[in-house]
């Protein structure tokens, strides 16, 4: 073969696989999630935006835990934190955590008191796939600040 | 099948310490999102829906859970120790069902 019939031979097959390829992974998502489609970050962000009523949402005092590779999304660990004295008149009300990649946003949200003392909370997830989370949380005095973090998942976890 | 929580809670504290309280429940989770792989159907949704942590009858903490959270919850929390008493745990189940703990500390 020449080379300029190479590359066209090479093109095509290309082609020919990202079609196919394709065809195999849409079959395969819809298998893990019968009759539904994995959410999007536009999903989350919708959400969010539910949570704290369309009110900007800041960076800072949100941290989140979470290992960089989850072996099993059946059973991910996370541990969220959020910077605040925790004292009547300032405290943290809400901690919500929004999955960008399962096939809903929705996972958990936290409800504290200023006698949970110390704004830290941990829990596991079910993850479907490699995505981000957000931890969004809602403070005493109305404010919101969040913080995203991705997580790689080798084994999704939507069972099944 | 009994269900019984498992939680661990320090037995005493001194007065205005944060403590640390786990607690771990036994629950499949199902999401509804599962196929019978005998039927090809879909198995309904029976998830814990809502945790309460309460002192003395007080609202300490709480979870609203969705079906991301993974089976057997598990959740992890503060509170800060100011009188002696007894925590109440519940958890909801889908369905209205509501299994309940209780633990004790003293706060000296």
């Amino acid at each position: 073969m020449t080379e300029s019939n190479k590359t066209a031979a090479m093109m095509e097959r290309r082609d020919f696989l990202a079609v196919a390829g394709s065809g195999v992974i849409a079959l395969m998502a819809t298998a893990m999630v019968p009759g539904k489609a994995f959410a999007k970050p536009e999903d989350a962000a919708k959400l969010i935006s539910e949570y704290t009523g369309g009110k900007t949402v800041q960076d800072g005092k949100v941290s989140l835990k979470l290992p960089q590779i989850a072996e099993n999304g059946n059973t991910v660990p996370v541990t969220v934190m959020v910077d605040s004295p925790m004292t009547a008149d300032n405290y943290v009300k809400k901690i919500h955590l929004v999955s960008e990649g399962n096939p809903t946003p929705y996972v958990v949200s936290f409800n504290l008191t200023p006698q949970s003392g110390k704004a830290e909370v941990s829990a596991r997830m079910r993850m479907a796939k490699t995505q981000n989370v957000v931890a969004v949380a809602e403070m005493s005095d109305g404010s919101f600040f969040a913080t995203k973090k991705q997580i790689k998942v080798t084994i999704g976890g939507c069972g099944g | 099948m009994a269900k019984k929580p498992r939680v661990k809670v320090p037995k005493s504290a001194k007065k205005g310490e944060i403590i640390q309280v786990k607690t771990l429940f036994s629950h499949k989770m199902e999401t509804g999102l599962r196929k019978d792989k005998k039927t090809g159907k879909l198995i309904p949704r029976k998830i814990i829906n809502k945790f309460e942590c309460l002192f003395n009858g007080k609202p300490v903490f709480s979870a609203d859970i969705h079906p991301a959270v993974a089976a057997n919850p598990y959740f992890a929390f503060n509170c800060r120790a100011e009188e002696s008493g007894a925590f109440e745990f519940k958890w909801h189940e889908d369905g209205g069902k509501v299994i309940t703990a209780k633990r004790e500390m003293k706060v000296s």
